[in-house]
Order: C-alpha cells, then structure tokens, then sequence
C-alpha cells in the first residue's frame, strides 16, 4: 500500500461536488425543472387557499418549505441517476478514497441545489402572497441554509438507498418525508418569525432545533454510508 | 394480597419470556426437531390468565378515578401496548445496530420482526388513545407533541416495513434496513420524553411511579400479560421471517458467498441437498 496514496477526505469531497456541480452546470435541465416545478407549488398553494392575501401572508413559510420539500424530492432521486446510468458509483467506490466523501459531496451538493432554488423561490413568494422580510436577510439565509440541510442528510442517504430498490419514486418520500417532519416545522416556524418579526425571541431555540437535528442525522449519515454503497 | 400477586404475575411473566427466548433459539430456526408447541401453549395459557385477572382488576376491582371516572379505566391496556410498542422498537435498533457489525440471518429476521410487532401494538395503542380522547378532550385527535410524534414515529416505522417489501436482494434488503432502522430509532427517546419536553394535554407518562397506589397492581398485572404476548407475536413473527430467507437465500443464484462472513443456511426440508 506505500506506493498507493489514498486521496484525503476534504480533497476528495471537493473533486467529487466540483465533478457533480459541473455536470449540473452542463446540463442545466435538471435545476430549470425543479425551478418550473416549485414556482408552480407556490402558485398552487395560492389557488388551492384562494384569493385570501391575510391568509397566504400568515402561511407563507410552511408553503415555502413545502414547494422546496417536494422540489428536494425530485432533486434528490436525481442525484444518484446519474451515477447508475455508466455504473459510476462503482467507478467511485474503486476510487482509492474515502466512500464517506461520496455522502459528503452528495449531500452538499443537494445542500446547495435547495440553498440555490430556496434563494430564487423568496422574491416570488414576497410577490404572491404579500410578505415583507420584516428581520432581514441573515436570519432568512441561516434558515435556508440549516433546513436545506436538515433535508439533504437524511435525503442523501435514502435516495441512495431508493434509488437501487423497486418503486423508487413511491419509497423516497415515504422514507423522507415522515423522518424530517420535525426540520420542516422547525425551518418553516423560523422562516415565519423572519417574515413577521420576532417579539419573543423565539428564533434562537428554533436554529438551536435545527442545529441539533443536523448534527444528528450528518453524524449518523456519515457514519452509515458506506455500509449503503457496499456490494 | 397485594405482594402475592405482584410477585405471580411478575414470575410468570419473566418465567414465560425466558422461555420465549429458550424457544427462539431451540425451535424458530426452521427445520428445528424441537417441538415447541407444549412450551408455547403454556405461554399462551399464562398470558390469556394474566390477561383476565388484569382485565377484571382493571374493569372491577380498582376504584374510579376521581375526576374522570370510569373513562380512566382504558389506561390498563392503552399504557401497557404502548410501553410494548417502545420495547419492540428500542429492540428493532438495538438488532439493527447489531447487524452492521455482524450480519446474521437471525438479527435480519428479529428485526422485522419486532419492527412489524412494534407497528401492531404502536397502532392498537394510539387507537385505544382517541378512543379515550374523546369523553375526556372532546376530541379524537389533538395536535399534542406526544401524539404527533408517536404518530410521526410509526409512519416512519411504516416506511421501514416498505423498504423491506420493495428490495428484492436479500442482502442488500438486510443491510438498507438496518440503516434505516438506526435512523428510524432516533425517534423513540423522542417520543418517551416528549411530554416532559413539551408540557401540553397528554398526562406525564404513567409510570408505578406516576399512577396512584390502588391502581397499580392491576396496570402491572396487565403490563406483564402484554409483554407475554409481544414475546409471543415475536416468536412467530421471528420464525415466519427467517423461513421466508432461507427459502430466499436457498435458491442457488442467491446464495450469499461464505467468504463475506454471511452464516452458512441449510436447506429448507424437502429440498434435495445438492441444491446448495
């Protein structure tokens, strides 16, 4: 083994999400179908409550949060399509690396397709139902960034576990959707708080809830992954 | 009167799960000569006397509770199949765990097995809940935290038995589901403390410690008549799913390599041994 350098585990999650981001920039199909298809969410949402502004204003953040919920679906069996159609994933378990590295770069890679959509989606919302940032930007991309990632972990290694079982489609979201319910309520309660002020001071023990949540399901994601990808 | 039976009904309990696990381990495995019907009549028998000694204290012989009355009785079985619910799940994480460091057949089959018991007596136990929110909430269902996370929890447990419907591979059916039940298990600490956490209307859990002294014996009574019969179901549940992967695991196309560490299974009988 001397003469066989193992690439370190930064170093290999970088070329693998560089790898993965660049396909993605290539392509671009995928990230205008899930723009087309949260936009059209919201828009539903808005229909199905009907022309009531007051009401669509005080529910904007859980609407929010489930157009790039049911975006992140479609996101996240995607995202290893793309390794079974060449038989990549074997490729990258041959690789002389860390397979962790391939749940890192994976799941930050969905990190950032949710952050990035999430950052398209507030300005339509804002137009539709008739909201105001009333705490500013900060506190509304801390949430982005922690429920983007509350649902790329457990998403990450559930699409990897769906993506190889029969009825894919059927078993991602019914695997997902249950265990992140306590992140969507979170994210979507903060995401409230930053649109219509926080006089309680409430916002703080909900990042505290989220942190916990991705601390837990990263840790547990990293350390089981590679059991996942095994042959 | 009070000892005797506590004492009773704790030693048949413990005695009946000893067996249980003597059974699992003599007769489930398939194939087994072992016969295991006497012993597992007699499981049944203790939990059927358990269980009507319990249900006459419970209905007859304990008072009324002061404020709600009669309604208070359901406690008796709605507490006990929710403890067993947690038991069988908190044993589904600990198999799961178990698996990934030593693949087995057994812990792939003990922990289908208790997932599906801990989903039966999960659902029996939030039924039996509503049915009790009703007189004394006035509803069926509140958006309490305790009853949404349970509720969370088995959907989620619901997930994990599709998982094992929709992976054809054995192995890699053994392998996904132990991760998602380690991941599934975070859950259950959750539920056990959620009305510690979030004081709202579902009562701290009872506990011997937490339910009144006249009532006491006869949730004990009932508790360990329940945990008789999860051993029970688990029993069978357990043998029904490891026949189901020898009969997979035997075909000769699927046979796992021995190399890898996988146990080494026999055939099912009846079937020629050159197969294998």
């Amino acid at each position: 083994m001397s003469d066989f350098r193992r690439i370190s585990l930064p170093r290999a999650v970088g070329v693998l999400l560089a790898k993965d981001l660049l396909i993605e920039w290539r392509t671009r199909a995928r990230l205008n179908a899930l723009i087309f298809f949260a936009l059209a969410t919201l828009l539903l949402f808005s229909f199905a409550v009907g022309p009531d502004t007051r009401l669509l204003a005080r529910n904007a953040g859980g609407y929010l949060w489930l157009a790039l919920l049911f975006a992140s679906v479609l996101a996240l069996g995607e995202s290893f399509r793309v390794e079974q159609e060449n038989l990549t994933l074997d490729g990258l378990r041959l690789a002389p690396t860390d397979a962790r590295a391939i749940f890192l770069s994976k799941a930050l890679g969905n990190t950032l397709l949710l952050v990035a959509l999430g950052v398209l989606l507030v300005p339509v919302m804002v137009a539709l139902y008739g909201v105001e940032l009333v705490m500013g930007p900060v506190p509304l991309a801390t949430t982005l960034v922690l429920g983007c990632m509350g649902i790329s972990a457990p998403g990450t290694v559930y699409s990897a576990i769906a993506s190889n079982a029969r009825a894919r489609d059927v078993l991602l979201p019914l695997l997902l959707f249950p265990l992140i319910i306590p992140a969507l309520l979170a994210a979507a309660k903060a995401t409230q708080l930053v649109l219509q002020g926080d006089p309680m001071q409430q916002l703080g023990s909900w990042f505290g809830l989220l942190s916990g949540f991705n601390l837990i399901y990263w840790g547990l994601g990293f350390a089981l992954f590679p059991r996942v990808i095994e042959d | 009167m009070h000892t005797v039976l506590q004492v009773l009904s704790a030693a048949a309990a413990l005695a009946s799960v000893g067996l249980g696990i003597f059974l699992g381990v003599k007769w489930a495995p398939p194939g087994s000569r072992y016969n295991g019907r006497p012993l597992l009549w007699g499981m049944t028998g203790v939990a059927l006397a358990l269980l009507a000694l319990g249900s006459w204290m419970g209905l007859a012989w304990t008072p009324p509770e002061r404020e709600m009355g009669q309604v208070y009785r359901i406690i008796y079985v709605h507490v006990p199949a929710m403890w067993m619910s947690l038991l069988a799940l908190v044993l589904n994480f600990c198999f799961c765990v178990a698996y990934l460091f030593k693949s087995s057949w057994k812990k792939d089959a003990m922990a289908e097995a208790s997932a599906e018991v801990g989903l039966l007596f999960g659902t029996y136990g939030l039924v039996l809940g509503s049915i009790w929110g009703k007189p004394t909430w006035g509803v069926y269902w509140d958006w309490d935290p305790r009853l949404t996370a349970m509720a969370i929890m088995l959907v989620t447990y619901v997930g994990y038995t599709a998982l094992r419907r929709f992976v054809e591979d054995p192995e890699k059916r053994a392998v996904w589901s132990a991760v998602v039940g380690i991941i599934s298990g975070i859950n259950t600490p959750i539920v056990w403390q959620s009305v510690k956490w979030w004081r709202s209307l579902h009562q701290v859990q009872s506990t011997p410690k937490t339910v009144d002294p006249d009532m006491v014996l006869a949730l004990r009574v009932n508790a360990w008549a329940s945990l008789i019969l999860l051993t029970l179901f688990l029993l069978h549940r357990y043998r029904i799913a490891l026949a189901t992967r020898e009969a997979e695991v035997a075909l000769p196309d699927a046979l796992p390599p021995d190399a890898s560490g996988s146990p080494k299974v026999s055939p099912p009988r009846g079937t020629p041994t050159e197969v294998v």
